[in-house]
């Protein structure tokens, strides 16, 4: 277990290492001129050298790629172009506020998701169970974007029960509570297309369980179908869940950049945003390492819990 | 011991301990090596109903325009925001240019988005996947260290990064989805090509001295078709997906370039100035669209995971 614990973090770190070349190697393949991109077309040339000079642009790749890496080690993620601030701060500032607004949103989704597909593996193969798959395979399939314009449109502009734009000024994460009603439309935008992808697993998992023997042995014991349900189902079927939830980070990551887009949210997604329409390179790649980082962890994290939650695997490898 | 009929996979374990998934969604799909038969796809109804409404999507916009003219090149301002009917079937957008007309022009963008995507990302994410699993030991986990950097990084977000950098238009969004998105075909296929390895017929084939090309196109390629074909239906509605995200954000191909996802972006302005039909159309289409490519990928992975339980 400690051996293959070891393999999976050297695996890890290889690969952070190869995030970092990718995303180095990607924002340089900019044609043109960085400095240009960023200050306009008609700066002048001294400014453009004074840009250069500042972010170290004039040096050869591979020496700025060194630099690179040995400031990250040091935990400097770079200077933002535009906001004149260290990319490490700006992060630091907003990665908590993401991690309230993730959280929220899958805690939310899966409180719904898991009975769903609870409730369609035992009604598996009837309308019930085709009605609620159907629903929320609509809803999954239309943008997310769409979903959370027309939620504004109804809860905001015609109701006028929230507010479609998040309150600014926030500087704490328990300024994000200040005002909760601001809240809950983001973290319901994120969570509807996860429900979808949470029950359906859900669903697989409870079906393929069901099948098995056990549950007939504990059927034919005369167990009332409830604690059949508890006792034994739901401990199986919730297993693969674990590893779904650690892999759900990425598609979680993408939406949280198109709601806080929406909701103009201040997190994570909203800065990658904004950086990406500004050409603001050091901030998208310090952004890109944490969320590379966050997602890899995410994985090692759902493989271990795994590991120790399923005694199959626990006590498999010694 | 695993269970001798497996049913629907969950997650796919594959090699050490790591996981593979679909991108995105609830469909599991499985490494059995059961293949698809078109007799099976032909008695599927959802299936079938899936191709249904793909060829009638192509038929509107493809053929749509040859019968139904409009200008879609000239702005004409006497015409904008004009509700539908009176020749125009859905009404105008703001600039005066037929809705109806735009659906198909910008539809057959998407389209040929998805399908060029797909079958690119497939064909480059197979051949690596099959590759690295044949070739095995340290090859094999230097491929898949660069399989899984990739991985790690939500395709969104360098498609972001990338869209920052260059001006999109077709052929080059086309590329870099293409590019961003073989990693997820390739731990399936490659997952595949480790089980066959240790299949009898693999192992005759080579004591009977055949060359490892020989092995990877005669028995590797043919018996990971099938996902092939459930991996390319989803991939088609994901890169439809993902360049209507990209352009609501700002980020797409500039004008006069229209694709449901620019059209859907333009018209959600409108959505609170009370001109909904420059919304809902191409939000329908779009629905529609990447429900039924999920219908028959959905339906195709049904058809071979009962294929492979069977045997």
């Amino acid at each position: 277990m400690i051996w293959l614990l070891l393999k999976r973090i050297g695996q890890s770190i290889a690969v952070i290492v190869g995030v970092m070349i990718l995303t180095f190697v990607l924002v340089h393949l900019e044609p043109g001129n960085t400095a240009r991109a960023v200050l306009g077309f008609k700066a002048t040339p001294a400014r453009v050298a004074i840009f250069n000079n500042t972010y170290g642009l004039n040096r050869p790749l591979p020496v700025q790629f060194w630099l690179y890496c040995i400031h990250v080690l040091h935990g400097n993620l770079g200077v933002s172009y535009s906001a004149l601030q260290p990319v490490s701060t700006l992060i630091a500032q907003r990665l908590p506020r993401d991690v309230v607004l993730i959280g929220l949103s899958t805690f939310l989704s899966l409180i719904i998701g898991l009975p769903m597909g609870l409730y369609q593996a035992l009604h598996h193969g009837t309308l019930k169970d085709d009605v609620v798959a159907g629903t929320w395979f609509t809803l999954y399939s239309a943008p997310d974007f769409m979903e959370a314009l027309i939620l504004i449109a109804i809860f905001c502009v015609h109701f006028h029960i929230f507010q479609p734009s998040f309150p600014g000024g926030i500087t704490t994460v328990g300024g994000l509570f200040e005002d909760p009603r601001a809240m809950v439309l983001p973290v319901v935008v994120l969570a509807i297309n996860n429900v979808a992808s949470y029950s359906q697993y859900m669903r697989s998992s409870a079906i393929e369980e069901l099948a098995q023997d056990y549950i007939r042995t504990a059927r034919a014991k005369g167990m009332r179908e409830r604690m059949i349900l508890t006792r034994h189902l739901l401990r199986n079927a919730l297993l693969p869940i674990i590893t779904i939830l650690g892999l759900s980070l990425p598609d979680l990551v993408a939406g949280a950049v198109i709601a806080e887009a929406i909701f103009s949210f201040p997190g994570m997604g909203l800065l990658f945003w904004q950086s990406a329409l500004s050409h603001d390179y050091p901030v998208l790649l310090g952004a890109t390492l944490i969320i590379g980082i966050a997602t890899i962890a995410g994985n090692l994290i759902a493989d271990i819990a795994y590991g120790i939650l399923d005694p199959r695997i626990r006590h498999a490898v010694a | 011991m695993q269970s001798p009929e497996p049913t629907t996979a969950p997650p796919i374990r594959v090699g050490e301990g790591a996981v593979v998934l679909p991108p995105v969604g609830g469909e599991v799909i499985t490494t059995e090596s059961g293949n698809l038969f078109l007799s099976d796809i032909l008695h599927n109804k959802r299936a079938m109903s899936g191709c249904a409404v793909v060829l009638l999507l192509l038929l509107f916009c493809f053929v749509g325009p040859l019968l139904y003219h409009t200008n879609q090149t000239a702005t004409n301002l006497n015409l904008e925001n004009m509700p539908p009917g009176n020749g125009h079937p859905l009404g105008t957008d703001e600039y005066g240019i037929d809705i109806l007309g735009r659906l198909m022009v910008g539809g057959q963008s998407s389209l040929e988005l998805g399908f060029a995507v797909a079958i690119s990302s497939t064909v480059i994410g197979a051949l690596y996947g099959a590759i690295s699993g044949m070739l095995g030991g340290v090859a094999d986990a230097f491929l898949m260290r660069i399989v899984d950097t990739l991985l790690a990084v939500p395709t969104f977000i360098l498609l972001l990064i990338c869209a920052s950098m260059f001006t999109l238009n077709l052929v080059s969004i086309i590329a870099i989805l293409a590019l961003l998105s073989w990693p997820y075909v390739c731990r399936l296929v490659r997952a595949q090509v480790l089980a066959l390895k240790e299949r009898e017929f693999v192992q005759a084939s080579t004591a009977m001295g055949s060359t490892r090309m020989r092995i990877l196109f005669r028995h590797m390629v043919p018996n990971t078709f099938n996902i092939f074909i459930v991996t390319t239906t989803f991939a088609i509605a994901d890169s439809i997906y993902a360049l209507s995200a990209l352009s609501f954000l700002g980020l797409g191909p500039p004008p006069p370039f229209a694709d449901w996802g620019t059209m859907l972006t333009n018209g959600v302005n409108d959505l609170f100035d009370s001109y909904p039909w420059e919304v809902y159309p191409a939000l329908v289409v779009l629905v529609i669209t990447v429900i039924a490519f999920r219908q028959i990928g959905d339906a195709l992975n049904d058809i071979a995971s009962a294929r492979s339980s069977r045997r």
